[in-house]
């Protein structure tokens, strides 16, 4: 308990010297672009592959579900669209990515700790964690939810091409069941989703690699909670955006 | 002038520093030596701030370094080069990056005085700008990369110049370059260098100053011809275990 108490305390102190004033504004920016290129355009083949995979197994298994003369085909459209924009996208891409994006910030900072990186900028009076952690933060923060946006619409794409090429349901009635369920407030509330799970992904991972302390194994060890403690945070947070918005 | 006056350090009820107090001769190369543990890459890095002392005081021109504000060990880190062990270059970054890394973050030169400056610090360190500069730092050997960590230290003109361990995991004649080079750059740029080192023949031939630490402890201070004539056992059994020339 008392270990938890501290990491928390550690945590948020992190935070908060990873929110201090960065020696140049113009390296972090330069640094943010190369960090949105890492974490968003190199996660687009991944998120891809989920997102349309997603869309056209949960629009069958709608299919297989709602066998009935009463409910119209369009209904398969609504389900898919509704769920891939509120919950599958969101929850499904951010677990990915955790696992992608989480470990590979873990691995670096954590590499650069042992490799003592981390002091050679600390004795140049440079505030490394606003150095280092800041860009992949904010870079995290807006990739991230770009990649779901791309997502959710990826996955509504799966759910079209198989419903038309398996002969469930036709792209017009899919589109009319998607479109005629379509609220601002889910697509707000996935928004929610994201942002939150995009600052959870990297603060998480970049306190582990941070603060990782010994040798080759200890690196591997804090990848490996970096996703362990995602992963429960973003269902936990899923969960208490539901709680608190729906 | 660098002054550490009883200097204290523990980790989970392990002592590795005790009382520790000594001064460093300014512009000359102050050695730290001692066995593996005895607890010099500690000492270092608690007068470069990496680690904070649990008691005792590091004066910098008789300015406590830990009672400093943050503005205050920030300046003051800007006269503070340091070399470490393995070199701690970023490998995200070429040479040229690398070594320009604090001149970009720290000074207003433009685009040709920051490539001047990294030239001259290359060539200063006896390498060819144009052959390493676009190299990673996994292209190049170790000895390169000391030499490489060596100009980062001193691009910014430092006062003070660390060096922790500057000739380990390096074939003989390349230490001899590098302790050769390390000398040179205290003498031209009178930095006040502190070295820590096991090796007995560049502490014999290079230091003006000598610490000993034994087991935490500071066990002598004095010159190199002191130490050569010490009667305590237990240093002559160190300073002796390597037939220095």
């Amino acid at each position: 308990m008392i270990k938890f108490i501290y990491s928390i305390g550690a945590y948020a102190l992190l935070l908060k010297r990873t929110f201090g004033k960065p020696e140049r504004s113009k390296i972090i920016w330069r640094r943010f672009f190369e960090e949105a290129n890492s974490i968003g355009i190199q996660s687009l083949g991944i998120v891809a592959i989920v997102s349309l995979f997603v869309g056209a197994v949960t629009c069958i298994n709608t299919a297989y579900q709602l066998v009935s003369a009463l409910i119209p085909d369009s209904a398969i459209g609504s389900v898919v669209s509704e769920s891939s924009i509120l919950e599958l996208a969101p929850v499904l891409i951010s677990l990915v990515l955790a696992g992608k994006v989480g470990s590979n910030i873990a691995t670096e900072l954590g590499y650069m700790r042992l490799t003592e990186q981390i002091d050679a900028i600390e004795v140049m009076g440079v505030n490394s964690a606003s150095y280092l952690i800041l860009p992949k933060l904010l870079a995290s923060i807006i990739m991230i939810p770009v990649l779901i946006i791309i997502g959710q619409f990826l996955s509504i794409i799966g759910g079209i091409i198989v419903g038309e090429l398996l002969g469930i349901v036709g792209v017009y009635d899919f589109s009319i069941g998607a479109i005629e369920v379509f609220r601002i407030k889910t697509f707000i509330i996935s928004m929610v989703k994201a942002f939150s799970f995009s600052f959870l992904i990297s603060s998480v991972a970049a306190y582990q690699g941070y603060t990782v302390m010994g040798g080759s194994r200890e690196v591997g060890e804090a990848s490996t909670r970096t996703v362990v403690y995602s992963c429960i945070l973003i269902l936990l947070s899923d969960y208490v955006v539901a709680q608190v918005f729906l | 002038m660098i002054t550490v006056k009883n200097l204290y350090k523990s980790f989970n009820n392990k002592v590795v520093l005790e009382d520790i107090s000594t001064e460093f001769l300014p512009g000359k190369c102050n050695m730290i030596i001692g066995a593996s543990g005895s607890g010099k890459t500690v000492m270092i890095k608690c007068m470069v701030g990496l680690i904070d002392a649990d008691q005792g005081e590091i004066l910098y021109q008789n300015k406590d370094f830990s009672k400093m504000n943050y503005k205050e060990k920030k300046n003051q880190r800007q006269e503070i080069g340091m070399l470490f062990q393995y070199s701690a270059l970023f490998d995200s970054l070429n040479i040229f990056e690398n070594v320009a890394f604090p001149l970009r973050i720290f000074s207003q030169k433009t685009k040709a005085e920051i490539n001047d400056r990294v030239e001259f610090c290359l060539t200063r360190v006896n390498l060819d700008p144009k052959q390493v500069k676009n190299k990673f730092p996994d292209e190049i050997s170790g000895g390169m990369k000391k030499r490489v960590g060596i100009a980062r230290a001193i691009v910014l003109n430092p006062k003070y110049l660390y060096c922790d361990e500057p000739n380990s995991g390096l074939d003989p004649l390349t230490a001899h370059v590098i302790d050769e080079l390390i000398s040179e750059i205290t003498q031209e740029f009178n930095t006040t260098t502190i070295i820590n080192t096991h090796d007995m023949n560049s502490v014999m031939k290079y230091g003006d100053k000598i610490v000993y630490l034994y087991q935490g402890k500071l066990r002598f201070d004095g010159t190199p011809n002191e130490i050569k004539n010490t009667q305590d056992k237990n240093i002559r059994d160190f300073v002796y275990a390597s037939q220095f020339t």
